[in-house]
């Protein structure tokens, strides 16, 4: 058979086997990455099917769906809404970040895996997947909730926090010495501000660059501009995931709100792909091993996550039950820790990162969206209430 | 008459707007830029979630705005006059089967015959305040008028049969 026929039918297989357990997932209520993951651990090394033909496909669109799912990110912010929430919920997101950071890089400490590798896995259980918990609040119909600003404001520090992390670790994994790190890293934080800056200020020119009456233009041109600008970043170790968020920022307005709905089924597409490709590039017989701390690991950083949104809503005076609903909705991590997972793993640093990342990442997706679900059960409901009643007679008495 | 709202940023979702009513309690809406709107109701037991949210799209909540905000007019349109003993506001829908159906408002001489004052003219969802005598009358008008008890129920005669 043809090299090509052979790359179709790998693809098409996958990809319709993979619309089946998409449905599945639907079905159960969680989101459909931890399935991606488990079918490219199938047919990747040292699982049962290999994959061969279509190994390269999966790369390159890996690759695009790490850019696509960046820069769909930026669309859905504006730099205005960054800039306003980072001088809102500074202290929230820095009790995030010490809070959720710490275990991980800990953790690759203890496991003796270095401090690059500490680095990787303090942003792997640092950020929150802002794409399932803002899926996870609509379904559960609490958009109009009070404590919902609050944990869109942490969602929203996180995404722009990594547009300074990225970054940093790309320059620490290409394992520079100390002096000649420093200087990558300060050229990497100075390109990321000034791009910012540019957004922020001159977002308006750029996004007149586009038409957003024709859908085929405006895709081909905003796609175009992104893979551009990440290509460059990526060249000057800034990481191309960073450089398509920051296309993401710029582009404002109407033409945002256009160019995320033509770009939105792409990055569907191709950020499965990236999953996928995540799980055949990890070994499925170190995922068993790694499955124990993975599982404490989880554990641990979600409960950091239920008490950092526990205290950001207290701070904003959100009663006991909104504190609990916003911590308990913020437990998983996903693309992102899978993005820096992957970025760590493909520079050589600690292989045994992508099976503790697929583990966890795994772990934290399903339970998820079962722990956000807790507050809204009457038990919940009635232990609240005779809580709160118990404290009101012994204040009284 | 201040009524509160407060407006809420959802970034990467889009706006919440709240309104707080006299009783107490908050009706929050939620504008998604995508264009669909949601429409909760504040939990009395819970002030911080929200006990129901109905999801409406563009159209619906276009007309469920019209729907408030007509009626909204009605009301003022109709405390207008209520202080003032013996006139009476009346809003009189026009029969289907009128003989002043597409024709002027000035035709029915209605204040010639009656003494009423014609204050409005409601078309839909629109409110025309003051209309003109070459205002045409359409099919489904609602005729706001301001007069006597007698003077009401002539210009009803007369939009309905014409003059005697």
């Amino acid at each position: 058979m043809h090299e090509t026929t052979v790359i179709l039918i790998e693809v098409g297989a996958l990809l319709l086997g993979m619309s089946l357990l998409g449905r599945l997932a639907l079905r159960i209520g969680i989101s459909p990455i931890p399935f991606y993951l488990l079918v490219g651990l199938l047919f990747g090394n040292g699982g049962f099917i290999p994959l061969d033909a279509s190994a390269d496909f999966f790369e390159v669109g890996s690759e695009i769906g790490v850019i696509l799912l960046l820069a769909l990110l930026g669309l859905e912010y504006t730099a205005q809404e960054l800039l306003s929430n980072l001088k809102q919920s500074r202290v929230a997101g820095l009790l995030d970040a010490v809070f959720n950071a710490l275990p991980g890089a800990v953790l690759a400490l203890v496991l003796g895996w270095g401090p690059v590798a500490a680095v990787a896995l303090a942003g792997v259980t640092w950020v929150s997947s802002s794409g399932v918990v803002a899926k996870m609040l609509r379904d559960l119909g609490r958009l109009s909730n009070r404590e919902t600003p609050i944990v869109l404001a942490i969602l929203v520090i996180e995404d722009l926090a990594m547009a300074f992390y990225l970054p940093i670790l790309a320059a620490l994994v290409v394992g520079v010495s100390l002096v000649q790190g420093a200087v990558t890293v300060a050229i990497a934080v100075g390109v990321v501000a000034a791009i910012l800056f540019v957004a922020l200020r001159y977002g308006r020119f750029i996004s007149r660059i586009f038409t957003a009456e024709h859908p085929e233009p405006l895709l081909l041109g905003v796609l175009g501009l992104t893979m551009l600008v990440a290509g460059v970043a990526a060249e000057v170790n800034v990481s191309s995931a960073v450089g398509a968020f920051l296309v993401g920022i710029a582009v404002s307005g109407k033409v945002a709100h256009q160019a995320s709905q033509v770009l939105t089924p792409l990055r569907d597409l191709f950020a499965a792909v990236f999953f996928v490709f995540f799980g055949l590039a990890t070994d499925a017989s170190e995922l068993v091993s790694m499955l124990v701390p993975a599982a404490l690991l989880a554990i641990l950083t979600m409960a950091t996550k239920v008490a950092t949104g526990y205290l950001a809503a207290r701070r904003g005076g959100i009663g006991i039950p909104g504190r609990w609903r916003a911590g308990l909705s913020l437990t998983p991590r996903g693309e992102f820790s899978i993005v820096i997972a992957g970025l760590a793993v493909s520079a050589g640093i600690e292989p045994r990162l992508a099976p503790l990342a697929t583990g966890y990442v795994l772990i934290t997706v399903v339970v998820g969206p079962f722990l956000a679900r807790i507050p809204d059960t009457r038990w919940f409901k009635q232990r609240v209430r005779s809580r709160q009643a118990a404290v009101t007679s012994r204040s009284r008495g | 008459m201040g009524v509160r709202i407060e407006k809420v940023d959802l970034p990467g979702i889009g706006v919440r707007h709240d309104l707080l009513t006299g009783t107490g309690r908050r009706v929050s809406v939620v504008s998604h830029r995508d264009g669909d709107h949601d429409l909760a109701f504040v939990d009395e037991d819970d002030p911080d979630s929200s006990s129901d949210s109905v999801e409406l799209t563009d159209d619906e909540a276009a007309a469920l705005a019209d729907l408030l905000g007509s009626s909204i007019s009605m009301t003022r349109l109709t405390s207008l006059a209520g202080d003032v003993a013996g006139l009476y506001t009346e809003q009189l829908l026009l029969p289907t089967d009128s003989p002043y159906l597409n024709r002027p408002l000035g035709d029915t001489k209605a204040r010639t015959r009656t003494r009423v004052s014609i204050v409005a003219l409601v078309r839909g969802t629109t409110v025309m305040p003051s209309p003109t005598p070459a205002e045409i009358l359409r099919p489904g008008d609602v005729i706001v008028a301001v007069g006597i008890r007698e003077g009401l129920d002539a210009l009803s005669r007369i939009i309905a049969n014409g003059p005697d």
